[in-house]
């Protein structure tokens, strides 16, 4: 095959990629080029440097280091059985790539996955090369995230560690069943293991940062995993309680969810049609109500339907409320921090503004209103000085009233 | 430059205030002056701040004429301006949006911060409302900077590597992020060039110049074709949300990001593009059926993968709907085809006998094939088998599948690679997989085995080798059968 010049690979290797989800570059150390010889800094907030259609941001320049694959994983567009274009990046192309795009201001740094080639070794060998010549050799300080391979080495994992600001092991789908159907190369144990051993080098790094000053940092922002949606049975309770479990037993900054997105040449055993975009936003909104509005794992699960899903038309939150009429209203003037965080359309800004605005006034509904994005969502859930739902709350036809209106459908669509 | 105080002496009001600012975004200098004022007591509306440049109010016109007077020094023992640190730092940003008032609200805020030191905290005011906004949108301006700068590779007069962009923003922010690019591009030499006025570093100096236009900055960068065609390639057709995209991308920006002017085909095109990656796998959504006619129906109108070109029938298995076995071929061959019964061929033959010396009873069992139509190449009169690829043999699953799920078999058993890979979604090495069972997600138990037809190629010794390999299994086979069947025979 005639030599594929740089631009064709980065198409090949840029359209690999697009499927992770992840593109987040904030919550790292702060570092600078000041004083350095090269070039970089992360200054703690992520930064995102262009958007695309699908309404994603573009921080890191996202690519694999190769598409070849020796691993058969049926909703993968890289397996081997696939016959997509296969190309592949050396180390040293890798890293010129991003110092390029990075001196133009186009990126935050890097963030590398692969396929596996020749064996998890070698490929993982690969990938740490490309964040060694752009640390050591070009001293760059920018962000850099490493996909890392469950089945490598775990010394060649702890290296990637060392240069990475975050790495990454991906759990790919939420039930074990789902695993062995789809992605039979892949060990639910090992990924897990893989991940666990991630978190003990996390926090032995950390604690001997605490006693010396000059002990390297191993993955400042952390670890975080990815779980597709929609390409098994799972239901969104099974994705819920299995994103609560990580969280808990791994200490993950974050679970990314990727919608299943029919892919060229897909294998048979998926489903051809993609899972309403939807979903995987509502399953983003239960990670948040859990990470930043205090409900427990079980309570998430219980806005959910019989079959174990959350409702597409209304977000989780109103869904809980719906569901527990009997907790609300609560008065704006005195109720807890928790309790607010609890009524829809009140997030976790407008609940501070509330607390810090009532000691200097009690709240009428106007005061409300002006603390927050929308009153008509949050009107029925609430009491203020000049306002009380009396029957609102208990309507029969709360839903309807504050579900979003139904668009019309596509006369065509497909 | 430097700023003027002028004040205008109001008939009944007492003296009315005029500060000129030296530069619109001068903070520094409207503190102190603020400060000052606070201390001498003078009330919000007898000052006006007058930005740089701009034409001012009416005061700073009746200033101009003549009725000119410094401002009040305060007395030494009066009481401090008092601020707190909320208020200072959002005024620090708010001060730098392009408001004409906003000097006159921060210093109305300070006045009333006296008497009401924790006012900042009551969101529901409107000045201090107001502020906030200030400060947000002054906020995304600069993290706006911060992304969508975009810096073109130029050589300068000495030959050294010098990076220009050209930057539009909305508010007076430009000096006070200069820091982050000296942070970030600490060893480049490059310059920002805005109509607000221009930033050159040098990697030890910052430089700052007055207003440029878009004409001062390069027009090109070969990098540019790279980083539009990974802009295009990273986007994911299958999932279009342009709201998503314009609300933090707004269409002002897109006129100095290279990336940008790609986005109106991308979209025309995402649709056309989804429709083909579905159409590319020819398969529509099926729903399940459950039975064995209904599915020998469906399968006959089958394109899912290129075999079906070949003019083939669909053979599908044929047995016990409850058959407590259920074994698996690879595909139906030039006889099976014909017949439109699987294994009835030379290699269904030799299983035949196989299957009876190990006292297996076919008739009880479920035969079928991992790929359900004959593929072949035609050579003079013979159909030549053809042995189908890994992912005919996946799309074909979704049948071997739907007949698993009808039939529900204690034991199955896969003749061959093929038929492995049909039920296990990989493939297996046939001498590690064989001998021992293989439980299956549903509970069954699967046992590999060589194909017949394999037996069929083989001479002398090394059939008769493999033929008493293949029999031991059968009967591996058979005793398990036994194991699972006794009980309900009883």
């Amino acid at each position: 095959m005639a030599q594929k010049s740089l631009l064709e690979k980065l198409e090949i290797l840029a359209d690999a990629a697009k499927y992770d989800a992840s593109c987040a570059s904030s919550g790292t150390a702060k570092k600078n080029s000041l004083g350095g010889k090269g070039i970089g800094s992360t200054e703690g907030m992520g930064i995102c440097h262009a958007y695309a259609p699908d309404g994603r941001c573009i921080s890191l320049l996202k690519i694999l280091l190769t598409n070849h694959c020796i691993f058969d994983c049926h909703y993968c567009i890289n397996r081997k059985s696939s016959n997509v274009r296969r190309a592949r990046f050396t180390p040293q192309e890798v890293a010129d790539l991003t110092l390029n795009f990075y001196r133009r201001n186009y990126i935050e740094g890097l963030f590398l996955s692969s396929g596996i080639i020749k064996s998890s070794n070698f490929t993982m060998e690969q990938m740490v090369e490309a964040a060694r010549i752009l640390r050591e050799e070009h001293d760059f300080r920018g962000y850099i995230h490493l996909k890392t391979i469950p089945e490598a080495d775990p010394e060649l994992v702890r290296q990637a560690g060392l240069y990475a600001d975050r790495i990454s092991i991906n759990v790919e789908l939420p039930t074990t069943s789902g695993l062995t159907r789809l992605a039979p190369d892949k060990d639910e144990r090992q990924i897990e293991g893989a991940i666990a051993k991630t978190k003990d080098d996390i926090i032995e790094a950390k604690d001997a940062r605490k006693r010396f000053r000059h002990a390297p940092r191993f993955a400042p922002a952390g670890q975080s995993t990815q779980m597709i949606v929609g390409a098994d049975r799972a239901s969104d309770a099974d994705i819920v309680g299995k994103a609560s479990r990580l969280y808990d037993s791994f200490g993950l900054r974050r679970v990314y969810y990727s919608a299943f997105s029919p892919i060229p040449d897909a294998s048979a055993v998926l489903p051809l049609q993609r899972p309403p975009l939807l979903r995987e936003h509502r399953l983003y909104q239960s990670d948040w109500l859990m990470r930043f509005y205090g409900y427990a794992p079980g309570e998430v699960c219980e806005a959910t339907d019989a079959d174990g899903n959350l409702p597409l038309d209304i977000d989780p939150k109103l869904a809980w409320a719906l569901k527990f009429r009997g907790t609300f209203p609560v008065d704006v003037n005195r109720a807890g921090k928790e309790m607010l965080l609890r009524v829809p359309g009140l997030g976790p800004t407008a609940v501070q503004r509330i607390i810090a605005a009532r000691r200097h006034r009690t709240l009428r509904l106007d005061d409300v209103a002006r603390l927050t994005q929308s009153i008509a969502k949050v009107r029925p859930f609430i009491t203020a000085l000049d306002w009380r739902p009396t029957t609102l709350t208990d309507r029969a036809d709360l839903r309807s009233l504050l579900a979003p209106k139904q668009e019309q459908l596509e006369l065509f669509a497909s | 430059m430097s700023g003027q105080a002028l004040s205008t002496r109001a008939p009944s009001m007492g003296a009315h205030y005029a500060v000129q600012l030296p530069a619109p975004d001068d903070f520094a200098f409207w503190r102190d002056q603020a400060r000052a004022l606070v201390q001498c007591e003078v009330p919000p509306d007898r000052v006006s701040w007058i930005e740089s440049g701009g034409t001012g109010d009416l005061f700073a016109q009746s200033g101009a004429s003549g009725l000119v007077k410094r401002l009040p020094v305060p007395d030494r023992d009066s009481r401090p301006a008092r601020a707190s640190k909320r208020f200072l730092s959002l005024a620090r940003n708010a001060a730098l949006h392009s408001d004409p008032e906003r000097f006159a609200l921060l210093y109305r805020l300070l006045w009333r911060l006296q008497s009401n030191p924790r006012m900042m905290e009551d969101k529901t005011d409107p000045d201090v409302r107001r502020m906030e906004e200030l400060d947000k949108s002054v906020r995304r301006d600069s993290h706006k900077m911060h992304a969508f700068v975009r810096f073109r590779q130029v050589e300068d007069a000495a030959g050294d590597e010098h990076y220009v962009a050209w930057f539009e923003p909305d508010h007076h922010i430009v000096r006070a992020n200069a820091g982050f690019f000296m942070r970030r591009f600490a060893n480049m030499n490059w310059s920002i060039l805005t109509p607000r006025g221009c930033l050159h570093w040098d990697g030890e100096t910052m430089r700052e110049s007055g207003p440029a236009q878009r004409s001062d900055a390069p027009d090109g960068d070969p990098v540019e074709e790279l980083w539009k065609s990974y802009y295009a390639s990273i986007f994911n057709p299958a999932r279009l949300k342009v709201g998503a995209m314009l609300s933090e991308m707004p269409k002002k920006y897109w006129k100095n990001m290279p990336e940008a002017a790609l986005i109106p085909d991308l979209i025309a095109g995402a649709q056309a593009r989804e429709a083909n990656m579905v159409a590319a796998g020819t398969r529509e959504a099926r729903e399940r059926l459950d039975s064995l006619a209904e599915l020998a129906e469906a399968a006959r109108n089958c394109r899912d993968c290129p075999i079906a070109d070949c003019g083939t029938r669909a053979v599908m298995g044929e047995g016990a709907q409850s058959a407590p076995l259920m074994i698996v071929g690879e595909q139906p061959g030039d006889h099976e085809d014909l017949a439109g019964r699987p294994f009835v061929g030379p290699a269904g033959q030799l299983l035949d006998a196989a299957l009876t010396q190990a006292g297996i009873d076919r008739s009880a069992a479920y035969v079928t094939n991992a790929v359900k139509h004959f593929k072949f190449v035609q050579r003079g009169k013979r159909r030549i088998h053809q042995t189908p690829t890994a992912k005919e043999i996946d799309t074909c699953r979704w049948w071997l599948e739907s007949e698993l799920a009808i039939v529900k078999p204690r034991v199955i058993l896969a003749l061959g690679a093929s038929a492995a890979r049909g039920l296990l979604g990989k493939t297996v090495s046939l001498k590690a997989a064989r001998g021992a069972p293989i439980m299956l997600e549903d509970k069954a138990e699967l046992w590999v085995t060589a194909h017949p037809a394999y037996l069929l190629r083989l001479d002398g010794e090394a059939r008769e080798e493999q033929a008493a390999f293949f029999s031991s299994d059968l009967a591996k086979v058979q005793a398990r059968l036994d194991t699972f069947t006794s009980g309900t025979q009883v």
